[in-house]
Formats: structure tokens, C-alpha cells, sequence
């Protein structure tokens, strides 16, 4: 499901990307792409700015310099129609789930179909709850009110949200933080499983390494304000930069290649 | 784009329903063809099916979820009913959507609207009497904690005391004041107004006097603080809770009463009446000051009339009133923000609670007290 738009193999460009906060710079000339129909997870240190690049790109952060292109079209160039265009072809997952705590969860996902399409009550009702099956809620938790789920429901109705307009590209922010290591694997294959039957093309933020082995085609390592690596994970990990190598080489790091390890083996 | 647009062809042979769907299936497209769709599949129950993909140039799981629900619903499927000619894709996005068809409910299941009515009405009375009798304890064992500092004063939280003694009372002063100025001038105006009628100019001093002494001015300054102080206490003491800090404190072996509730019930007792002067004050001069404007009674003579009609009683009757607002006051946002749980949402619940509840009981304090004094001749 290719669309017009770009070259085709980059849906999100940034280039020279430059974010500050009054005088603290996030982000100076900052580049990076994500290729069509891959999974590349951002890592970097607390305070690098890995939730505030994805917030840049989803237009909620404007870059003091630099451009934003997705779909080859720069966003906040863009005019409003166009930008509007683009929203609908992206759906984004909240740290939290960022569900609306007044709807419940089926009404979470009819939101933005409501919105953006013109389809019949019915038919809205049956995507939503297929959407919210897709995510891997029990049937039960359609008609439930955010305050009533665990964090993890919470996060797997907010991506059935963020799948609500068959997005091309979807955001995560953290999907596993605050997931018991049973929960944030499922999230993982969940996340797999749906980027290739969907074809997704996945932006994520993460701290979590195993999330890092199980899912990422590419990484991309924020440090000193730009990506100091992007690449498949084993490229990245040789990459001689002190915080890359503690990362990956900590215990942690290491913990999380001999789970990849003796998986593959078995 | 005219091939766009989706639509679907049917067509029989040899006893097999074939559906053709050709074009652009995405969510934004099939809008019309989900009730032709349902028809449909209502009308070939039971029968096999075949959907020849050959000619859908794009699909998404709106456009699968469709075909497979209008394949689902014949019941009886053999080897012949199935999808020809899918993509790779294709074949991919079908499968994914079919094993998550069932719908699912929307909203909350909603019972009899007589039977939920009834059953709000008896929650409703039955939450007020539970709130009290907590509203109650709650007050008891701020007592029993002010008796046990009493005795021990080294437990006494003078700095929490002091800054809420500045920021509830004190920051309060200037608009506390400029409202009972505002207020005695309304009055002057209105009394002026009427006993005009009567040539009775000359009462207005009465009005203005009595009026703000025992009524507007502690009054005026129990609502203010009540909807600037008390929202404040259920705020911080509730985003407390939520954070889980009185939590901690009690783990650490602080008593939050104590630490929290006391110094601000001392501070807003202390202050309440010290407002409440400063309020009556104000409102006098507010009243004074219109008298000597639009009535033709010089401030010498408003004085000295006050001197002499206005006894001293009007203004304890008044201040008398000033710590038990302020009591309640505290009492009910410290309360509400001790009953603060978890979320966001309930914050906001119990700070609009909080408001509400302290002017209610503020008011129908204030009046049981008109009633003491009428019993009493005060």
C-alpha cells in the first residue's frame, strides 16, 4: 500500500532540525529518516530530547530551525488542509494512552473516525470494536471508562486509537514503560504483528532493551543534541561513543542480547 | 479520480454467489456501501461465497473487516466460499481482521431509567448521610489532635501556621476589602434610595451600620475565603494524595493531621476575624462615604450618629461569627482533600464539593446564629 508522496522509501525526513526550550537547546541540526514500513526505535539518555524530537515531528514542538517532511511534504510549511491530510495518515500513542477520561474506550476510537469520515453510526461502532479486538482488549473493555483499566489496557485502547484511521505511520512513546516485562512483551509482538500485516511504519521511543531486540529494525541513538548513530541494532552497538557502549554494553545490554541470543538459538 | 470510488458486483454461478469488489477500499470510501453491503449478506444466509479480490486496487482493515463480515455471516461455509485472486497483502490484511469481528459495546449497559433513578436518589441520600458522619469524625479527630499539640507544643507547626496565616489571610486582605467597601456603598445607595421616600435620609447610617457590622461584613469575607482558601486546602492537600505524599508522611510516623490540617484550621481561625474587622471597617466607610456624596450627611455627622445609634453589640454579634466560618471553612477543605482518590478528575470533584459544601454550611451557620440572637436579644 504505497502512497503518493516522497521518494517513497523515506515517509518522515528531518533535517537540520534545531529545538530549544527559551535559551536551552534540545536539538541542533539534528537529521534523521524513517524508511517506509520499518520499526526504528529512538533510545538516548533521560533529558536528550527523545520525546520532545517525536513531539517535534508530530507537529506539537516547532522547531526554532529545520524541517520536518513527511510524506515528502514539510509540516509546518504545510498549509492547514495539507496538514490535515497528513494527521489523518498518522496515528500517535501517548506515554499514558492519552485516552479522553469522559468517552469510553469504544467512544475513544469512534473519535476520530467521527471527525475525519463520513461513515454510517454502525459501521463506526463495528470498526471500533475491531480495532480495540486488533489491540488485544478484551470485547468487555469497549464500553469501560479509562479510570477503570490497568496501564496497560490503557496503552492498548490508546493504539487502538491511534490505529482508528488505518494510519501509515504510527508514533509510540514508551509502550512498555510501566508494563510488567509479561505485558511489555506482548505489547512488543502486538507491535510486530501489526506492522506487518498492516504495514505500518513505526516511530518509537524507548528505554527498554529487550523492547529495542525485539522489535526495531533500526535504532537511532540521541546524544549531545543530534543522533549520534542510526542503524540496524548490531551496527549501532559497535558505534565507538561512551554513553552507545555503556548502554548497550551494561548488564542490562547485555542481559537483554542473550535473551535475543538463546531465543534464536532455540 | 473516477476509479476511486469502491463499489462491489454480484453475480451467480453455478449456484455460487460471487462478490466483486472493485476499487479503492479504504474506510473513507465505503461510507455508502456498508448498509448495500449488510443487505446483502442478510439476503444470501446459508449460501457459499466467493469474493474475487482481483479487482480492489487498495484496501485497509475497514474494506477487509467488510468482506470477511459478509463472509462470515453465510453460515455455511464449505470449501467453496473464499477469497480468489487476494495479493499477497491482501490475503495478510484479511486474515488479521477475521478472528476480530464480534462487536463490542460502546457504552456502559444502562438499566430500567426508573430503577436507575431510584437507585441514584437512595445513593444520593444515603452517600450525604455517610459524608457526614465522616465530616463528623473528621472534625473529632481534629479536635483530639488540636488537645494533644495543646500539650505539646514543641508539635505546634508554626511555620506552616504562619505562611498560611499570610497566604489565606493576609493576600486575602486587599480584595476582602475593596468587595465590603463595594458592598457598604451599595447599600448606601439603596437605603438612600428608599428612606428618601420616607424623609428618613438620616437611617441610613442605621442600615449601613448594622447591616455590615453583623451580617455583610463576616460574612462576605466567610465566601471569599471559602471559595479562595478552601479550594486551595482540597487543591494542595488532594494533589497530595494523589502523589502519595500523605502516604509517605504517615510511613515516615507524621500525623498529616498535624502536619497539614491543624496549622491551617489555626491559621484560617486566627485569620477569618481579623478579615472580617477589616471587612466591616471598609464596608462603614464604603457606607460613609456614599452618605456624604449623594445624601447631604457630612462625615462628622455620620460619625457622630453612628456613635451614638449603633451599640457596641452589632459588632461582637458579627465577629463572634467570624472563627466558626472559619473553622468550618478549613475543616471541609482539608476534608475533601484528605477524600481525594487517584485521579485528576477526582480532584476537580472534591475541589467543586469543597466550595460548595463550605458556603452551605457557612450560610446555614449564619443563620442559626440570626436565630440564637433573636431568642437571646442580642
Amino acid at each position: 500500500m504505497t502512497d503518493a508522496g516522497g521518494d517513497g522509501k523515506h515517509v518522515i525526513e528531518v533535517e537540520g532540525l534545531k529545538t530549544q526550550f527559551g535559551d536551552f537547546v534540545v536539538h541542533e541540526d539534528l537529521d534523521l529518516n524513517v524508511e517506509r514500513g520499518e520499526i526504528l526505535g529512538v533510545v538516548g539518555g533521560s533529558g536528550t530530547g527523545k520525546s520532545v524530537l517525536m513531539r517535534a515531528i508530530i507537529g506539537l514542538k516547532r522547531p526554532s530551525a529545520g524541517a520536518v517532511r513527511i510524506f515528502g511534504e514539510d509540516y509546518y510549511q504545510a498549509s492547514d488542509k495539507d496538514r490535515e491530510a497528513i494527521e489523518e495518515r498518522w496515528g500517535v500513542l501517548f506515554q499514558g494512552g492519552a485516552l479522553f477520561s469522559s468517552l469510553t474506550v469504544a467512544q475513544n476510537v469512534m473519535a476520530p473516525l467521527k471527525e475525519h469520515l463520513n461513515l454510517p453510526e454502525e459501521l463506526v461502532r463495528d470498526i471500533a470494536a475491531l480495532k480495540i479486538s486488533m489491540s488485544g482488549l478484551p470485547e468487555e473493555a469497549g464500553a469501560k471508562y479509562p479510570s477503570e483499566l490497568s496501564g496497560g489496557m490503557k496503552k492498548r485502547a490508546g493504539l487502538a486509537r491511534a490505529l482508528a484511521l488505518d494510519p501509515e505511520i504510527v508514533f509510540l512513546d514508551e509502550p512498555t514503560a510501566g508494563l510488567d516485562p509479561i505485558g511489555a512483551a506482548k505489547f512488543d509482538e502486538l507491535i510486530v504483528n501489526l506492522k506487518e500485516s498492516l504495514g505500518l511504519t513505526v516511530f518509537m521511543v524507548t528505554h527498554d532493551l529487550d523492547t529495542l531486540h525485539a522489535t526495531c529494525d533500526r535504532v537511532a541513538v540521541l546524544a549531545e543534541k543530534r543522533v549520534m548513530a542510526c542503524g540496524p541494532l548490531e551496527e549501532v552497538r559497535k558505534t565507538d561513543h561512551p554513553w552507545i557502549q555503556e548502554y548497550f554494553s551494561g548488564p542490562r545490554g547485555r542481559a537483554a542480547l542473550a535473551h535475543k541470543a538463546s531465543e534464536g538459538m532455540s | 479520480m473516477t476509479d476511486s470510488a469502491a463499489s462491489f458486483d454480484i453475480d451467480v454461478r453455478q449456484g455460487v454467489l460471487k462478490l466483486a469488489p472493485r476499487g479503492d477500499w479504504r474506510a473513507r470510501f465505503l461510507g455508502g456501501l456498508d448498509d448495500p453491503l449488510r443487505d446483502f449478506a442478510d439476503d444470501s444466509v446459508g449460501r457459499d461465497l466467493v469474493i474475487d479480490m482481483a479487482a480492489v486496487e487498495r484496501l485497509d482493515t475497514v474494506g477487509a473487516m467488510m468482506l470477511q463480515r459478509t463472509m462470515h455471516s453465510c453460515t455455511s461455509r464449505t470449501s467453496t466460499s473464499e477469497f480468489l485472486n487476494a495479493s499477497e497483502a491482501q490475503a495478510a490484511l484479511l486474515k488479521q481482521v477475521e478472528s476480530h469481528l464480534d462487536p463490542c459495546h460502546v457504552e456502559p449497559l444502562h438499566g430500567n431509567i426508573v430503577v436507575v433513578l431510584i437507585d441514584r436518589l437512595g445513593r444520593g441520600v444515603a452517600d450525604a448521610y455517610f459524608a457526614s458522619l465522616e465530616v463528623m469524625s473528621f472534625i473529632g479527630l481534629t479536635l483530639s489532635t488540636a488537645w494533644r499539640v495543646l500539650f505539646n507544643p514543641k508539635k505546634m507547626r508554626w511555620t506552616s501556621t504562619v505562611y498560611h496565616m499570610e497566604e489565606a489571610g493576609l493576600n486575602a486582605m486587599p480584595i476582602v476589602g475593596l468587595m465590603s467597601f463595594l458592598i457598604g456603598a451599595v447599600v448606601a445607595f439603596m437605603g438612600a434610595k428608599i428612606l428618601r421616600m420616607f424623609n428618613a435620609d438620616i437611617f441610613t447610617v442605621e442600615l449601613v451600620g448594622i447591616s455590615v457590622l453583623r451580617e455583610f461584613g463576616v460574612l462576605l469575607s466567610a465566601i471569599l475565603i471559602a471559595g479562595r482558601s478552601g479550594s486551595a486546602f482540597t487543591a494542595q492537600i488532594g494533589s497530595m494524595k494523589i502523589r502519595e505524599e500523605i502516604d509517605a508522611m504517615r510511613v515516615l510516623g507524621l500525623d498529616p493531621m498535624e502536619v497539614l490540617v491543624l496549622p491551617r484550621v489555626i491559621a484560617l481561625v486566627i485569620m477569618l476575624p481579623i478579615l472580617a474587622l477589616v471587612a466591616s471597617v471598609l464596608g462603614v466607610i464604603g457606607g460613609g462615604l456614599v452618605a456624604a456624596m449623594a445624601m447631604d450627611i457630612s462625615p462628622a455627622l455620620f460619625v457622630s450618629r453612628f456613635q451614638e445609634t449603633i451599640v457596641i453589640n452589632h459588632f461582637w454579634a458579627g465577629l463572634i461569627k467570624a472563627p466558626f466560618f472559619a473553622f468550618v471553612i478549613a475543616i471541609i477543605g482539608c476534608f475533601q482533600g484528605m477524600e481525594v482518590e487517584g485521579s485528576a478528575e477526582s480532584l476537580g470533584q472534591r475541589t467543586t464539593l469543597s466550595v460548595v459544601q463550605a458556603l452551605f454550611l457557612v450560610i446555614l451557620i449564619d443563620a442559626f446564629f440570626a436565630m440564637f440572637y433573636l431568642e437571646i436579644d442580642f
